[in-house]
């Protein structure tokens, strides 16, 4: 079972990575985007992370992806790249020798290191029907409110700042008035 | 009172320095005569303050005249520790005696020669800067206070030459005199960096120091004492570099006198003398060489004496070849010799100059000996002294010159008969050239009015006796010249002062001859000495008085062997040739490597830049690879 | 239906990782349009969640699911702001890419 889902899941994240880099019009992009982070949702779930398949959806393909929709009809949607040219002489000579040795050089970390990666924590609570629907979310709570409730409210002022920041950044400037 | 001065010995230089300021800044201001009478008595100052220092260190025993008075640390650069520090010790003081002592009868004289010259106050001020410098010479502890000095008379002495610089030859003569003394300088120079690398230190106590303990490598006191032979040479006039002191004559008879017969052209034997040490430790062929430069340059300059006809050539001849028996002295081991020649050389050549320069004076600034001739009877005071001079310099005994040519002819045959032979045949030249010099002008016919016309005399024009300022240092120094032998009599321990005297500084370089057939027979050879003086001047007289044997004086000799013309030849042809191609080297080779690193630095920076695109994806690109690279040095070292 | 025995492993899913991350970033070098770019840098990221997702399985430690969730709002952040900067630059001329922002050429 697993098995089927982790094949079903592989196509849809690799077809809308592809379909990112490839496709010419950003709207189609940008579904293609959809259709990978929805890919990494169901794998996420299949990884018992079930919380972060549903804050992936929410927020990922929820919201960051409406962003760049929004944006991308803001500035025009006529806005076709020409994928034939390249006007830097020899950038996708460099591109696939980077992804080729990129990707052969991950492949030979993951191999070698597969190995030696060894349990070391007390175990992930997965939603198990029955028992605890919760525990995912419980125990994921209980790790980012205590261990890690320093970083969770930098994470907030981070955020403000963001929004604050980019309010600025894109505000019109109005007319001086006399 | 004694003691204040000696450890205030900076006072000695000072002093001229002093008034050489004063009158660089109020020059004008002071006109004639007072410039003249400021730079005397500083001179005169200095004088007094040495004889001070002098009986100071007479007061004390033998192995204490000794000191060193520092001023300042002038050059601590790392393991290069050198003071401006003046030593007091009886080889500079009698040096400073006779630098201050004929330095002030000059300044005097020279009151009366320059007078109504518009630039009066301006040559007491380079005679006083050359009296600083000259005391900075003999005064120094160190090469380096010694060299200082060296290149101040250099200078000054170029100034001085110079002097009437609107003459032509007066401005050439100068710029070769400074030249040549330059080439001499390589050599100082190149020896005090042998001598700093091998010992340490630029001291002469340092320096003499290591020799005597043999911590000097004969290779290297040989190296050293010859590279200060080349600087000697330079200075002091010899065979390759002679060529500037007759030229030098251009300038006015005082610094002729001063600078050309006494002191300047004595730095070269001074130096010599101050380096003994190193000299006695290098090898037995380095003696011998600059004894035989000596004896060559005396034969040579005297045989050109015989056939010149300017007054102040002779004398100029003459002080090449007396140098070259100070050489031949210091070659043979005789230092204390070559330095009482050195004195008594003083004596009689200043006076010989200042001479000269009288009558120049008096047949207003002739001086071809062809048209004088019976100046006896109108110059009488000059007459006198100049003959004075002429005895002492031929060797007639009592008078001075004649003591210390015997003394420097007895060592001399003690080492090597040949150059005794050669040192005999210059005495009886000299004496000849000389007698011949005091003929043709103070004797003979009066051929005054035969070419009076061309010198702007009106009438019938006689010559006058020149004003008492010139004559009382002539009267002093004829005094000096007739007495100045009682320094170093050779008749007995007691009688030899100077030898006693000047033991300290050079008692272990000093040849012994005691045990030699030359002492034995020292009162032989002292009549053979007088006997080819007076050979010397009776043929003179024969020739030029009595007109019973025709004169040689064949053209080459005139013209000094055609040695300058050489020289010229060589210098413009080939030396040019090698001059200009140092430049090309200098200009191309060295300029052009350090603007060759800078244009290649530039060219590979234009080069760089062009990776600066502005590209945001080139420089991800950039990244990526680098990325790329990091990750493989990690798995790959891993997997190896 | 039958029972496939096959389960895949770690490092089946950090090989998925591993190609998503490499689509990812040769997106970024070759697409000109900034926009897509930025979703290139989005698929990296992703890639990268996946990863510690699967190594926190893997190692049965909830650190590696916190890990993510940070990742998740900070990715967030980076994209609010990122988007703002094209919007302020793209609004005074139209129709540039990447390459026309070369100011810094030196």
């Amino acid at each position: 079972m697993e098995l089927f889902v982790f094949v079903c899941a592989t196509v849809m994240i690799i077809v809308g990575a592809l379909g990112v880099v490839l496709r010419k019009h950003p709207v189609h992009a940008a579904l293609s985007l959809v259709l990978t982070l929805f890919g990494i949702a169901v794998m996420f779930v299949a990884q018992h992370a079930e919380f972060l398949a549903a804050v992936q959806v929410i927020v990922y393909a929820g919201a960051i992806v409406v962003l760049f929709l929004f944006v991308i009809m803001l500035l025009g949607v006529d806005q076709v790249e020409n994928l034939k040219t390249e006007p830097l002489a020899g950038q996708r000579w460099v591109a696939g020798v980077v992804g080729a040795s990129l990707l052969g050089l991950l492949a030979a970390a993951i191999y070698t290191g597969a190995d030696s990666v060894l349990s070391r924590g007390e175990g992930i609570a997965s939603n198990v029907a029955g028992d605890n629907p919760d525990a995912n979310i419980q125990q994921l709570a209980s790790s980012i409110f205590s261990d890690y409730v320093m970083a969770f409210e930098v994470t907030s002022i981070l955020l403000v700042v963001a929004v604050v920041g980019t309010v600025l950044l894109s505000r019109r400037r109005t007319a001086v008035k006399p | 009172m004694t003691g204040f001065f000696i450890d205030h010995l900076w006072l000695v230089p000072v002093l001229p320095l002093f008034g050489a300021l004063v009158i660089m800044v109020l020059g004008r201001r002071l006109g004639e005569p007072k410039a003249g009478w400021l730079a005397s008595s500083m001179t005169i100052g200095s004088f007094f303050i040495t004889v001070s220092v002098f009986f100071n260190l007479l007061s004390r025993p033998a192995d204490e005249r000794h000191q060193v008075v520092t001023m300042f640390k002038w050059l601590p650069v790392g393991s290069l520790q050198v003071d401006m520090a003046l030593l007091a010790d009886p080889l500079s003081i009698t040096m400073a005696l006779f630098i201050t002592g004929i330095g002030s009868l000059i300044h005097l004289y020279a009151i009366g020669y320059m007078h109504g010259d518009p630039k009066f106050p301006k040559f007491f001020l380079y005679l006083n800067l050359f009296v600083f410098s000259m005391l900075m010479l003999v005064l120094g502890e160190n090469l380096l206070v010694t060299f200082l000095g060296w290149e101040g008379v250099g200078a000054c002495s170029y100034f001085l030459i110079s002097f009437w610089h609107t003459r032509d030859s007066a401005a050439v003569a100068g710029k070769k005199a400074f030249v040549t003394n330059r080439i001499g300088d390589f050599g100082v120079m190149t020896a005090m960096f042998l001598a700093f690398s091998a010992v340490g230190t630029l001291s002469y106590d340092g320096i003499n120091e290591a020799a005597h303990h043999g911590s000097l490598a004969p290779v290297t006191a040989t190296a050293i004492a010859m590279l200060l032979f080349v600087g000697a040479c330079g200075k002091s006039a010899q065979l390759p570099l002679y060529l500037w002191l007759p030229d030098a004559m251009e300038g006015p008879t005082p610094v002729s006198a001063l600078i050309h017969a006494a002191t300047m052209v004595t730095s070269g034997v001074f130096l010599m003398t101050r380096m003994s040490p190193v000299l006695h430790e290098s090898y037995s062929w380095a003696p011998m060489v600059i004894a035989c430069v000596g004896a060559a340059t005396a034969l040579y300059a005297a045989t050109v004496a015989v056939a010149q006809n300017d007054i102040k050539k002779v004398l100029a001849y003459s002080t090449v070849s007396q140098l070259g028996f100070m050489f031949l002295a210091i070659g043979s081991g005789a230092y204390v010799a070559a330095i009482f020649h050195m004195i008594t050389h003083a004596f009689f050549k200043a006076l010989l100059f200042l001479g000269s320069g009288s009558v120049i004076h008096g047949m207003h600034h002739e001086q071809d000996m062809r048209r004088m001739g019976a100046l006896r009877k109108v110059m009488p005071v000059t007459a006198i002294t100049f003959i004075v001079g002429w005895l002492a310099i031929a060797g007639v005994p009592p008078f001075a010159g004649f003591w210390s040519k015997d003394e420097i002819l007895l060592y001399v045959y003690a080492n090597n008969r040949g150059l005794y032979v050669v040192g005999v045949v210059t005495a009886l030249l000299t004496a000849y050239y000389m007698t011949r010099q005091v003929i043709m002008v103070f004797y003979g016919e009066a051929k005054w009015n035969d070419h009076a016309a061309e010198n702007g005399a009106h009438g019938d024009f006689t010559p006058h006796e020149s004003p008492r300022i010139m004559l009382m240092p002539l009267v002093v120094l004829a005094g000096l010249a007739m007495v100045g032998g009682a320094l170093q009599l050779p008749f007995s321990k007691k009688t030899a002062f100077l030898e006693h005297w000047l033991a300290p500084v050079v008692e272990e370089s000093e040849a012994h001859i005691h045990e030699t057939w030359a002492y034995q027979n020292k009162y032989l050879l002292l009549g053979v000495a007088v006997v080819v003086a007076t050979l010397g001047i009776f043929a003179a007289i024969a020739v030029y008085a009595k007109h019973k044997i025709k004169a040689i004086e064949p053209k080459i000799l005139e013209q000094a062997w055609n040695y300058d013309a050489t020289a010229s030849k060589l210098v413009s042809g080939p030396g040019n040739a090698l001059f200009n191609g140092v430049a090309w080297v200098d200009a191309h080779v060295v300029d052009g490597a350090v603007n060759g690193t800078a244009t290649i630095v530039r060219q590979v920076a234009g080069q760089v830049r062009k990776s600066q695109s502005g590209f945001v994806r080139a420089y991800a690109a950039v990244i990526t690879v680098g990325v790329v690279v990091l990750l493989a040095w990690f798995v790959l070292r891993g997997l190896i | 239906m039958n029972a496939l025995v096959v389960v895949p492993t770690t490092t089946w899913y950090l090989l998925l990782s591993a190609v998503l991350f490499t689509i990812g970033t040769v997106g970024v070098l070759v697409r000109r349009n900034p926009l897509v770019m930025f979703m290139c840098i989005e698929l990296m990221l992703n890639a990268v969640n996946l990863t510690f997702v699967t190594l926190g399985r893997r190692l049965n430690d909830i650190d590696g699911q916190a890990i993510v969730f940070f990742v998740l709002v900070v990715a967030a952040a980076e994209v609010v702001v990122g988007l703002g900067i094209i919007v302020a630059i793209m609004r005074r001329r139209s129709g540039i890419t990447v390459d026309d922002l070369a100011e810094l050429k030196g």
